[in-house]
């Protein structure tokens, strides 16, 4: 425990203050972006990143002064806000809101391993350029960029509250979030708009970056997302939408962090990020300063299940299929192919998981890889502390996974559309940070190694074509479970609460309850997959069941067809085995991934084979 | 079908705003079925209709906000049918819009500025600003309250003078009396003559057809999709089939 001294006191708080500062400006480029097109911009961390990037080639490669830095981080973020909304989003904008955040997921996807494939994954040192003296001021120490910093945000706070009181421009840009339809009538082209906006909010994203870059003096590409989360985390806190609540709440976040931080160690940081995010969106989801007005209501993702005709599969389709599948490695003796296929076993049981729980009963769920997370750690542990036979640690990992996993999402069942997305998401994060900093029960970061390897009924399951035998018989069982939850009546409750929730209601369909089974027995599913995944790799770490999985698996879900548990596993099969298939492409999969999800939301939300 | 030229102030030879043989769709259901009208330079023309006949939809088709399937839509000689909302704002059309939709998170001073957004004569905004007050001295002690604190009728007065900033040749007005107390209807009346006798021609979709047809120089009956009467306002108002068409004809 350090020791806290008056001076540590002030040190923290200006710490505190200028992390603040820059979570506030990307606070409110989101607000401004939600406040005009209603949307939680997912790639609005990226921009940022990418941002810190043009700042870091500037300021290293170029040796550039930080002023010319900032023109040209500003220009070129402003363009690529610009791009995102002309070419990403603009023609999502009538559609339900899930869709556009999609395409913005698909987007920062694609984005962020764009800057991977040209810079690298690691890592790039960005030394402080500014004289490293500090003014000593009254017991605290204050250095040159906290003071730029300070400086800078405070500039474009007065700016941005000029521009939006006091110029005719602003004023379009606040009718067009009150009233899209009336700020028309007036003769503003809201498409204008909208991209006027997205600059802005890129310009105010990249400048915060470069600033965050030089002050933990290194830029790399997944700074994007844990970004985008403080951001939003900072947003709600303040109020949905409100600008000035964005200040309030970046500050406030860069302080709680910075205390919280100084109090429990460094691993912490992000915990108190998604803490408050799901906090506020469970409690008080208007926000500090968003007391007037209730989020505003917003259609279920039912509406983004895009009504089709689900393409009918004839039973002795199914039935060939899996004789083909059980009798693959009697006719290949390629190892790699076996491999790659467990994999897709696996991914559909996670895609049949999310397919029951988003598609079937409309909770847009991009946290499905916690279930994958308990449900792996809880079998490992199982059989590891307490020696449980393999086949009782598999059971009981799926177990606690859906109960576990269900009794956190429980407080996310009053919360509709995008902000079950959002804090689906948070509670995904906040089983990430747990298994990071309870080391006593998961090792926290170095992870769990040594894990019992596969076996059934005694024999060990450790040769390629068993491993893969084994997988593709719980994916049966598993299809087959859910497969019969579907014929009875739950099936069609679930569907109704997708539907209308309040006309489901109405018909004395208690809402909760449904909503807990879909996510039980998702969760059993998911937690399967799991328990087996730790099994078969016998090691795993907090990494392992990462937020990108729970996104992935909703790509899969999506390209299938939401809802469709046959494209839940041909969306599964298709994107494991895709990037694999042509390899000089499986470094770039993620960028696969994105464009994949940007595309199907645009083109074909129905999927391959049509929702259900 | 009647129709009389007494009421019409101007004979003007081409009409400011027309409408021919408009069909419009939501999906597969028709809504408009070879819907014509024409309102002349310095008129008030109203739309009646119950509801689900297609009079917001009328509205909406000549704002640019709906497009039509078929048809065209003139206004000032040239056609606008299929141009962008706020182009069609350009070309010299105020909007007061169904229920109001005023800015509410705007002060009141703001929501009648921004109705000269397509301007950029600043002198003569400030000067068109200070009519709005004289016309509407309710808003003066309210410049800088939020506007959605104002009452109904307060905010159907700030939708017109907000409409009225852009200097339109022609305003339209979507259910000017709807939701207001019995008080502000005749006041929002009298101010609807007030302004067309300052020479803005007026289109008014309205359901109270007694009210309209009280302040228009001719009306048009909506019913379904088609228009079914149309004539000078005296001679429906208090017509037995004005009356049917709201009630579905045949229930006299």
């Amino acid at each position: 425990m350090p020791e806290f001294t008056l001076r540590t006191l002030a040190d923290q708080l200006v710490n505190g203050l200028v992390i603040g500062n820059v979570y506030a400006l990307i606070a409110i480029g989101l607000a401004l972006i939600f406040g005009v097109a209603n949307l939680i911009n997912f790639a609005h961390g990226s921009v940022y990143m990418i941002g810190a990037y043009v700042g870091w080639v500037c300021v290293i490669w170029l040796g550039w002064p930080l002023g010319a830095t900032f023109v040209v981080v500003a220009l070129i973020c402003a363009t690529l806000g610009v791009l995102i909304e002309r070419f990403g989003l603009r023609r999502l904008q009538n559609e339900a809101r899930i869709a556009p955040l999609l395409a913005t997921i698909g987007i920062s996807f694609a984005l962020d391993q764009l800057v991977q494939l040209i810079f690298s994954p690691n890592p790039q040192s960005f030394p402080n350029p500014l004289p490293a003296a500090r003014i000593a001021l009254g017991g605290v120490s204050i250095g040159a960029l906290d003071l730029l910093i300070a400086a800078i945000t405070a500039a474009i706070a007065v700016m941005l509250f000029i521009f939006l009181r006091f110029t005719r421009l602003g004023w379009a840009l606040r009718a067009t979030a009150q009233d899209r339809e009336a700020a028309q009538q007036m003769g503003v082209d809201v498409d204008a708009i909208n991209a006027l906006t997205f600059a802005v909010a890129a310009v105010l994203g990249g400048i915060g970056g470069v600033m965050i870059g030089m002050y933990f003096t290194s830029v790399y590409p997944t700074m994007s997302y844990g970004a985008m989360l403080k951001g939003f985390a900072a947003n709600l806190l303040g109020g949905l939408g409100s600008v000035p609540g964005a200040v309030v709440g970046g500050l406030a976040l860069g302080l709680i962090e910075t205390f919280g931080v100084a109090l429990l160690g460094s691993t912490y940081r992000n915990l108190f990020t998604f803490i408050i995010l799901i906090g506020v969106l469970v409690l008080r989801p208007t926000g500090l300063f968003g007391a007037r007005r209730a989020t505003p209501p917003e259609p279920l993702t039912g509406t983004f299940v895009a009504n089709s005709r689900p393409v009918h599969i004839p039973r002795a389709l199914v039935i060939g299929g899996l004789i083909a599948a059980i009798l693959l490695p009697f006719f290949t003796s390629n190892p790699y192919l076996l491999q790659i296929l467990t994999n897709a076993w696996l991914f559909s049981m996670l895609a049949l998981s999310i397919t029951l729980v988003t598609g079937t009963a409309g909770q847009m769920s991009l946290g499905q890889a916690g279930f994958l997370a308990i449900g792996g750690y809880a079998s490992a542990l199982l059989s590891m502390r307490l020696g449980l036979p393999l086949e009782l640690s598999l059971l009981a990992g799926a177990v606690i996974a859906a109960a576990l996993g269900t009794l956190l999402t429980w407080p996310v069942f009053r919360l509709r559309s995008q902000y079950v997305a959002l804090a689906t998401l948070g509670i995904g994060e906040v089983i990430n940070q747990i298994i990071l900093n309870w080391e006593g029960l998961t090792n926290g970061a170095m992870g769990l190694s040594n894990i019992p390897p596969l076996s059934f009924l005694g024999l060990p399951v450790i040769e390629t074509a068993p491993i893969y035998w084994f997988a593709l018989g719980i994916l049966v069982v598993a299809a087959l479970f859910q497969w019969r939850l579907m014929q009875s009546h739950l099936g069609r409750t679930w569907r109704a609460v997708r539907e209308d929730d309040v006309a489901a209601r109405a018909m004395g369909i208690s809402l909760n309850r449904y909503k807990a089974l879909a996510f039980i027995a998702g969760g059993l599913i998911a937690g399967l997959s799991g328990a087996f995944t730790a099994h078969m790799y016998s090691y795993i770490n907090n990494e392992t069941f990462a937020a990108t999985t729970s996104i992935l698996g909703l790509t899969m879900v999506i390209l299938g067809g939401m809802g469709n548990m046959a494209g839940a596993v041909i969306g599964a099969i298709a994107l494991t085995a895709l990037p694999e298939l042509f390899r000089p492409l499986a470094d770039a999969r993620y960028l696969i991934y994105g464009v994949v999800l940007l595309l199907l939301v645009r083109f074909r939300p129905q999927g391959l084979l049509g929702t259900v | 079908m009647t129709s009389t030229t007494s009421a019409t102030p101007t004979a003007a030879p081409t009409p400011l705003l027309q409408l021919e043989g408009i069909q419009t769709f939501y999906g597969p259901i028709q809504v408009h079925f070879d819907v014509s009208l024409h309102v002349n330079s310095g008129e008030i023309v109203c739309l009646l209709g119950g509801n689900a006949s297609g009079k917001s939809t009328t509205m909406k088709v000549i704002l640019g906000l709906v497009k039509p399937r078929a048809g065209h839509v003139m206004f000032d000689g040239r056609p606008i049918t299929g141009l962008p909302t706020p182009q069609i704002i350009r070309r010299g059309i105020g909007s007061v819009p169904e229920s109001r939709r005023i800015f509410p998170d705007m002060t009141v001073r703001e929501n009648i500025l921004i109705g000269a957004y397509t301007r950029t004569d600043r002198a003569a905004i400030e000067q068109d600003y200070e009519r709005m007050l004289e016309l509407f001295p309710r808003l003066r002690q309210r410049l800088d309250q939020r506007a959605g604190v104002l009452s109904g009728g307060e905010q159907q007065m700030l939708a017109m003078a907000r409409a009225l900033m852009s200097r339109p040749k022609l305003i339209c007005m979507d259910e000017p009396t709807m939701g207001l107390s019995p008080l502000f209807v005749d006041r929002v009346l009298d101010l609807i003559q007030q302004i067309n006798r300052q020479g803005v021609t007026v289109f008014m979709v309205e359901q109270n057809a007694n009210l309209a047809l009280q302040i228009a120089h001719r009306g048009y009956v909506l019913q379904n999709g088609h228009i079914v009467l149309e004539g000078a306002a005296q001679d429906l108002l208090g017509s037995p089939e004005v009356r049917d068409a709201y009630l579905g004809g045949g229930a006299t």
